[in-house]
């Protein structure tokens, strides 16, 4: 079975955002760049599927500048195969990024073409659902449990109060959510592997969004609050701050 | 072209918040644009009266396509049927940004062709086209985007719209549900084993942490959640889930659910950045911590310094007199 995963470099979660000077992008002094979490999920579980069944391959595809070449060899040292770079410079329109992913993938013989379920830089929470789309593929989205037999796949989904049960065949679209499996760390022997894997970069050009980002700002900084006591003697006091002023009881 | 459609999620029968919601701001919308509400419901039977009940918030035209087979959401029906329905003239499309609506607005874009906002917080409609902001990096930039060409599709966030009674012309009509492929069938929906609220349509969220010191501390805080009634319920922070006292499915955060309910309350939570990436747009904060130097205290509209074992039992019992007394 070969399995695609799309990968997404992004700033780690603890980044301090800051807006550089175009007021539309990341200021990105100082800001450590990862592989975005919850592709982990998606990579961590292809490459189980691999070593379960002894054979296939794990492409890892990413859409980004030159530096997401680094975020590629990253996930080449967890244990892809081999990986691609699209190069461009990127979009926070969802939809141009798909499309270029799709292009990619149709081009390529698979069985299961897996993402995270959000990036946590746009937190778009939309290209695999439009994938899937592009490619006529069956689709679950944010999937916290994968069981494969031969061609067919039923998929936990994680939705409000419960799952929903998905069924399907391959080959098919799959977007990971937290609790599907726990991700391994890179160790040196799979650091010192990746160097020698192939990683192939292209030249794209994206295509044109219906999407434009004008800006992008730090939100205002919360109120100051006020701390109403201290103590279970102070609770009379937030309770009728509560009713009086912010009228939420 | 100042018409706009809104996808009404229909849920055990019901137009619930979600969909009152997306109808409201679509009404909204639409009168700056001087169009009428068009609403598309698709689901089991009894959904032509559920979509009929939302005429009261401003719905002018209401399609239904209902079925017995799809009591449960089955995503490439649905997408077929929203699909050609947007297919018709609108400025803007519009869908919850509830798990349904953040699976199914993308699919309905990547079939139209175009971008999506997701998690909408604002729309506007100054100078013909339409604008709308949405939080990034998990709440810590909001952007502006604007959309050059329609429909402007969007999935919008709960509780920030509310949900307004404004009648509209609410003419139910049926429409077809077609031959759509059914790639992936959804089976069943298996209900989390415990009857609560999920976070993310909670109006009152009572959060525990590291503070509650384990598990069968909890009582504490399920006390103060029955105490407030049935539009609350619990919430936790990761370091209580990951320690396997809490149900992953009441995370709050980064790596959680991003909620914003009515009032937020964080017991024993530091307020670590990632915890306030899912609770930070809550309207009212009340922060519940002994350390009067903890992060949680700068984004809290409220905060009581002090024990939370000693706090939390006479809060519940506050709570439970003001209640009854009205
Ligand atoms: C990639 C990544 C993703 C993450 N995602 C999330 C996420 O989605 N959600 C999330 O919550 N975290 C997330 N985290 C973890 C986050 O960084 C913090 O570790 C976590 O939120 C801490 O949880 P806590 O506040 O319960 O615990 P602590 O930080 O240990 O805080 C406990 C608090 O309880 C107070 N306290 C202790 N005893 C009492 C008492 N008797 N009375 C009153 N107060 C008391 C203490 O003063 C302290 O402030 C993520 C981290 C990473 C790296
Ligand atoms: N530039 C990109 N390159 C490769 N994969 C991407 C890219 N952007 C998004 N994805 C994939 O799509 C998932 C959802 O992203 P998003 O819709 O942007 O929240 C991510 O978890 C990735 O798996």
């Amino acid at each position: 079975m070969n399995t695609i995963v799309c990968i997404k470099r992004v700033p780690d979660s603890a980044t301090r955002v800051k807006i550089g000077p175009g007021g539309s992008e990341l200021d990105p002094a100082g800001v450590k760049y990862v592989v975005n979490p919850y592709d982990e999920y998606a990579l961590e579980e292809a490459i189980r599927r691999r070593e379960a069944a002894g054979s296939g391959r794990v492409t890892a595809i990413s859409v980004g500048t030159d530096a997401a070449a680094e975020t590629l060899r990253q996930a080449l040292a967890m244990g892809a195969d081999d990986a691609v770079l699209l190069k461009s410079v990127g979009s926070t329109d969802g939809f141009v990024i798909a499309k270029a992913l799709a292009d990619e993938i149709a081009s390529r013989e698979y069985d299961l073409v897996l993402f995270g379920k959000q990036a946590i830089d746009d937190d778009n929470m939309q290209v695999p659902q439009m994938v899937a789309e592009l490619l006529g593929l069956p689709c679950a989205t944010v999937v916290v449990g994968l069981e494969i037999d031969g061609g067919r796949a039923v998929a936990k989904r994680e939705v409000e109060g419960g799952h929903e049960v998905v069924e399907f065949s391959l080959p098919a679209v799959v977007s990971t959510q937290k609790g599907l499996n726990e991700p391994r760390y890179p160790n040196l022997k799979g650091i010192m592997a990746a160097k020698k894997k192939p990683l192939e970069e292209k030249d794209i050009a994206l295509a044109a969004s219906t999407l434009e980002l004008i800006s992008l700002e730090e939100p205002p900084p919360p109120a100051a609050g006020r701390i109403v006591g201290e103590g279970a003697d102070a609770v009379p006091a937030l309770i009728s701050a509560l009713r009086e002023e912010a009228k939420v009881l | 072209m100042a018409d706009v459609l809104a996808y009404a999620e229909i849920r055990d029968g019901q137009a619930g918040k979600a969909a009152r919601e997306v109808v409201t701001a679509a009404r909204t919308v639409s009168e700056e644009l001087g169009g009428s509400v068009h609403v598309v419901a698709v689901g089991g039977v009894g959904t032509a009266g559920a979509g009929e009940s939302l005429g009261a918030y401003g719905a002018d035209r209401i399609m239904v396509a209902e079925s017995e087979e799809l009591g449960l959401y089955q995503p490439d029906v649905v997408t077929d049927v929203v699909a050609r329905a947007a297919a018709g003239e609108y400025a803007a499309v519009l869908f919850p940004a509830s798990a349904q609506g953040k699976d199914l607005g993308p699919r309905v874009a990547g079939r139209l062709g175009r971008g999506l906002a997701t998690d909408v917080i604002a729309i506007s409609t100054e100078g013909g086209a339409i604008t709308v902001q949405r939080p990034m990096y998990a709440g810590k930039a909001t952007a502006t985007l604007r959309f050059t060409e329609g429909p402007a599709i969007m999935t919008v966030r709960a509780n920030v719209f509310g949900a307004t009674e404004r009648p509209g012309a609410g003419a139910v009509e049926s429409i077809e549900i077609g031959s759509a492929e059914v790639r992936a069938r959804v089976t069943a929906f298996e209900a989390a084993d415990r009857d609560q609220l999920d976070v993310s349509e909670a109006t009152i969220i009572v959060s525990g942490g590291r503070g509650l010191q384990g598990a069968d501390h909890w009582h504490l805080l399920e006390d103060l959640v029955a105490a407030l009634g049935d539009q609350a319920t619990l919430g936790a922070s990761r370091a209580v889930v990951d320690a396997g006292w809490r149900p992953h499915a009441e995370q709050v955060g980064q790596t959680g659910k991003t909620v914003s309910p009515n009032l937020y309350f964080a017991v024993g939570i530091s307020g670590a950045i990632q915890h306030l990436a899912g609770m930070q747009t809550a309207k009212v904060i009340v922060a519940i911590n002994r350390d009067a130097d903890a992060p949680i205290f700068g984004v809290a509209d409220y905060g009581l310094v002090g024990d939370l074992f000693e706090i939390l039992p006479r809060l519940t019992e506050e709570v439970r007199r003001v209640r009854q007394d009205g």
